[in-house]
C-alpha cells in the first residue's frame, strides 16, 4: 500500500525538479516510517476483520518439551476450530508462537517480545510453575493479560498480579484436597510423600499434609526429589517400612526412570500407590518396566483413556485434536499425550473468545484491557461443552482461578480406568486474597 | 528399611555412580593430562553417545542386546569421528592455547547440543536394557542391568588402563604428556597423538554415556551433571593423574551413594563441592596429584 503511494508521488514529483524530488522522497520515506499510513489503515481494518493476536508462550524445549509438543496441538487446534467458525466476534485469531525453553528468564522475556516486538493482545499457554512466576511480573508490568495453563497454585494464592489468569485448569490445592478423603477411605492413613524439590512439588506437600491430617490420617515422610535428578532408587529407600501408601507426583524428562526403578525397589511386595497423572504424562503405559503399576491409582484431571461413559464432548475434542481413544496421536500410537493438562488450553482460548466477546475488546488500549479482564473476573461458571470438554466448571473471579471435578483412575491390564469423579465443592477452599482490589 | 540393607543399597548405588563415573572423568583427565586443554564440551559427548545409543539401538527393534551392542561400537566411532573433527577443524588452529580452547569448547558445546535438539529434538527417548531382569534382595529389589554396568565399565577401565601401560600407542601418549617438544624430537608425531588422544578422551564419555543409557534415558539436556562432576573428580584427583581420577571418582561416587541415600542428593553435592574448594586451599596439586614439576 504505502509503496505504490511513495511512487506515485515520485512520479509527481519527478516532473519538477530533482531538488524536489529528493524532498518528495524524504516526505514519502519519512511517511512511511513513522507508520502514519499503514497505522490509519490498520485502524480502518480492526473495526471489520483484522486478528485478535494472541502469544503462545510454549515449552517447546527444555524440561517441559513433552507437555510443550501437546500443548502446541492442542492450541492449534481449537485456534483452528474457533477460525473456521467465525472467529472472536468476526476477527480470526492470530497466533505467535515463541519458546521458552521451560526457563524462567526466558519466560519473562518471550512475554516483553510479545508485548514489545509482536504487539500481541494477550499472552497465553505457560505451564511450568517457575516459569509463570518468573515470567507473571513482566506481564504485570507491561500490563499484558496473561492467561496461564499451569496448574500451579501460585495465580490463586495472590502472589502475582491482576493480569494473570488461570481460567482453563484447577490448581494444585484444589486438585490435592479433593484427593485427600478418597485416599484416606479406600488406601490408608500413613502416606509417604515423593514430589519435585521447588514450588509445584512444596505446593504437593504443604496441602496434601494438611489434607491428610484433617482425614485422619499423616504425612508420615517427605521426600523431596531435585528437579533436575536423573535416577531415583536412592529415594525410594527413606519410605518408612509402616508407610501404607506412597504418593507421587514427578515431572520432566526422567518420569518413565523413577516409575520402573520404583518398580524395580518394591516388586509386588509393595505399599498402596497413589499418583498424580503427571508421573505419567506422555509416557505410554505399555513401556517396559511399567507392570508394576497394576493395581495402582492415579489422579487425572481428563482421563486419558476413553471411558464407558464418554461424553460427546470429550469426543469432539480428540478428534480435533488428533487423539485416540487410548489418549495417544492419532498417526502415532506411541505418541501419548499430556491429556491431563492440555485440555486447559482448548478451555482458556474459549474463556478469552468470550471475554473478548463479552466485554467489546478492540485493540489493546489500556480501556479496553481493563474491560476485558472486568469481563473475566465477572465469570462464575462454564457449562460442559464442546468449549469445555473436560467438564462444567466454577470460575472464582477474586482468585482468577477455575474449579473443576477430577478424577481417580485404577490402572488394570495397562490402561487406566475411572473409579472415582469429584464434585467441584470438593476442591473449594477459602480464598485467601482478591486481586479485584488491585488498580489496572 | 534397617541399617544394613540400607546400607547395601547405598553402596550399589554408589558404586555404579563410581564407575560411570570414573570412565568419564578418565576421558576429561587424559585430554587435560597429555593436551594441557579443559574440554568444557566432554559433558556433550557423554550426551552424544546416549542420543546416538537411542538411534542405533532403534536400528534393529526387538532385538535389545544386538542393538546395545551396535550402539556401545557405533556411539564410540561416530562420537570418536566428531572429536578428531573437532581437534582438526578448531583446538589444533587454536594452538592449543589454554585460554582459547576453554572458550572454543564452551563454543562447542552449545553446537552440540544445539544440533542434538535441531534433529534429535527436545525429548527423552527410552532405550530398552539389554538383558532385563530383577535382583531379589530379602529388603528390596535391584536393577540387574546396574551390575552390568558396573562389570562393563571395570572391564573398559581395565582396557584403558592395560592401553595406557601396556602398549606401544600408551607409551607415545605417556611420551607426548612428560615432554612434548622433546618427544617431537623424537620423531612422535604430536599433532596425531593429540587427535587420538582428544578421540579416545570424547569416546570414554560416550560409551559412558551410552552404559547409562538404559538407566536415564537420553536427553539432549543430560551432558551437564556429568561434565560438573567430572570436573569436581579430575580436581580432586589431581589435573591429569589418570589413577587420581580413578581413586577420586570411587570417592565422590560412594560418598554421593551413601550420602544421598541416608540424607539428600542436595547435601551429597553440597559436600562434594565444599570438599573441592577445600582441596584447592589446602593440596592444589589434588588429593592424589604430585607436586608440580
Amino acid at each position: 500500500m504505502d509503496h505504490s503511494k511513495k511512487d506515485s508521488n515520485t512520479k509527481r514529483l519527478i516532473r519538477v525538479s530533482r531538488r524536489n524530488v529528493i524532498k518528495g522522497l524524504g516526505a514519502a520515506s519519512a511517511l512511511t516510517a513513522s507508520g502514519l499510513v499503514p497505522g490509519a489503515m490498520r485502524y480502518a481494518q480492526a473495526q471489520s476483520s483484522a486478528p485478535i493476536k494472541i502469544g503462545f508462550q510454549a515449552h517447546l524445549t527444555g524440561i517441559g518439551a513433552a507437555y510443550g509438543r501437546w500443548y502446541q496441538r492442542t492450541t492449534l487446534a481449537a485456534v483452528k476450530l474457533i477460525n473456521d467458525t467465525g472467529g472472536i466476534g468476526g476477527r480470526p485469531i492470530e497466533l505467535v508462537t515463541e519458546d521458552d525453553g521451560t526457563d524462567p528468564k526466558r519466560g519473562a522475556e518471550v512475554v516483553e517480545k510479545f508485548a514489545t516486538e509482536h504487539k500481541v493482545d494477550f499472552v497465553f499457554g505457560t505451564l511450568f510453575s517457575h516459569v509463570v512466576v518468573g515470567s507473571a511480573p513482566t506481564a504485570g508490568q507491561l500490563k499484558m493479560p496473561y492467561f496461564v495453563v499451569s496448574e500451579g497454585y501460585h495465580v490463586a494464592s495472590g502472589k502475582l498480579n491482576r493480569y494473570v489468569f488461570q481460567p482453563g485448569i484447577t490448581d494444585v490445592r484444589s486438585q490435592v484436597i479433593s484427593m485427600a478423603p478418597w485416599v484416606a477411605g479406600n488406601l490408608g492413613k500413613k502416606v509417604a510423600m515423593i514430589f519435585p524439590d521447588y514450588a509445584f512439588g512444596h505446593d504437593h506437600r504443604d496441602f496434601f499434609t494438611k489434607a491428610i491430617a484433617a482425614q485422619g490420617g499423616e504425612a508420615i515422610k517427605h521426600i523431596p526429589v531435585p528437579a533436575t535428578e536423573t535416577s531415583y532408587t536412592r529415594y525410594f529407600a527413606q519410605i518408612p517400612a509402616e508407610t501404607e501408601v506412597i504418593y507421587h507426583v514427578m515431572v520432566g524428562p526422567g518420569v518413565l526412570t523413577f516409575v520402573k526403578e520404583m518398580g524395580e525397589h518394591f516388586g509386588s511386595k509393595r505399599p498402596q500407590i497413589f499418583g498424580f497423572i503427571d508421573s505419567l504424562e506422555a509416557v505410554d503405559m505399555a513401556s517396559p518396566g511399567l507392570e508394576f503399576l497394576d493395581g495402582t491409582y492415579f489422579w487425572e484431571a481428563f482421563p486419558r483413556y476413553a471411558q464407558k461413559d464418554q461424553s460427546a464432548f470429550d469426543k469432539f475434542y480428540r478428534q480435533a485434536v488428533g487423539v485416540n481413544e487410548n489418549g495417544a496421536a492419532v498417526d502415532d500410537p506411541k505418541d501419548v499425550s499430556t491429556y491431563s493438562h492440555m485440555f486447559g488450553c482448548w478451555e482458556t482460548l474459549y474463556v478469552i473468545k468470550a471475554a473478548v466477546e463479552q466485554s467489546g475488546y478492540r485493540s489493546a488500549t489500556p480501556k479496553d484491557k481493563a474491560a476485558l479482564i472486568e469481563s473475566v473476573e465477572a465469570m462464575t461458571d462454564f457449562a460442559e461443552s464442546n468449549e469445555h470438554p473436560q467438564g462444567a466448571k466454577k470460575f472464582n473471579g477474586q482468585l482468577h482461578q477455575v474449579f473443576a471435578h477430577q478424577s481417580i483412575s485404577k490402572v488394570e491390564g495397562g490402561r487406566l480406568n475411572v473409579v472415582h469423579r469429584t464434585a467441584i465443592e470438593d476442591g473449594m477452599y477459602e480464598p485467601e486474597a482478591d486481586y479485584r482490589t488491585q488498580s489496572l | 528399611m534397617s541399617f544394613g540393607p540400607h546400607l547395601l543399597l547405598a553402596l550399589l548405588e554408589g558404586t555404579v555412580t563410581a564407575f560411570v563415573l570414573a570412565l568419564t572423568a578418565l576421558g576429561l583427565s587424559l585430554v587435560f593430562g597429555v593436551m594441557r586443554i579443559v574440554n568444557v564440551a566432554h559433558g556433550e559427548f557423554f550426551m552424544l553417545g546416549a542420543v546416538l545409543a537411542w538411534a542405533f539401538s532403534s536400528l534393529v527393534p526387538g532385538m535389545p542386546a544386538l542393538g546395545f551392542l551396535l550402539a556401545l561400537v557405533g556411539s564410540a566411532l561416530v562420537v570418536g569421528t566428531v572429536a578428531i573433527a573437532a581437534d582438526r577443524l578448531i583446538l589444533r588452529r587454536l594452538n592449543y592455547a589454554p585460554e582459547a580452547t576453554i572458550v572454543a569448547t564452551i563454543g562447542l558445546l552449545y553446537i552440540i547440543q544445539q544440533v542434538v535438539l535441531t534433529v534429535y529434538g527436545p525429548n527423552a527417548h527410552p532405550v530398552v536394557p539389554p538383558i532385563n531382569f530383577r535382583v531379589v534382595f530379602p529388603w528390596f529389589g535391584y536393577s540387574g542391568y546396574k551390575l552390568v554396568v558396573i562389570g562393563a565399565s571395570a572391564a573398559l577401565l581395565g582396557a584403558t588402563w592395560y592401553t595406557l601401560t601396556r602398549t606401544r600407542l600408551g607409551l607415545i601418549m605417556r611420551a607426548t604428556q612428560f615432554d612434548r617438544e622433546t618427544a617431537q624430537s623424537f620423531g612422535i608425531p604430536v599433532d596425531r597423538v593429540y587427535s587420538a588422544v582428544f578421540a579416545l578422551g570424547a569416546m570414554l564419555a560416550a560409551v559412558a554415556g551410552v552404559l547409562i543409557v538404559p538407566i536415564q534415558q537420553a536427553h539432549y539436556l543430560m551432558g551437564l551433571d556429568p561434565l560438573l562432576l567430572s570436573f569436581i573428580v579430575v580436581i580432586l584427583g589431581g589435573l591429569g593423574n589418570l589413577r587420581g581420577t580413578v581413586m577420586a571418582a570411587f570417592v565422590i561416587g560412594l560418598s554421593d551413594g551413601v550420602i544421598s541415600v541416608f540424607f539428600s542428593a542436595t547435601l551429597a553435592k553440597i559436600i562434594a563441592t565444599l570438599f573441592v574448594a577445600l582441596v584447592l586451599v589446602v593440596r592444589r596439586e589434588g588429593l592424589f596429584g604430585e607436586k608440580a614439576r
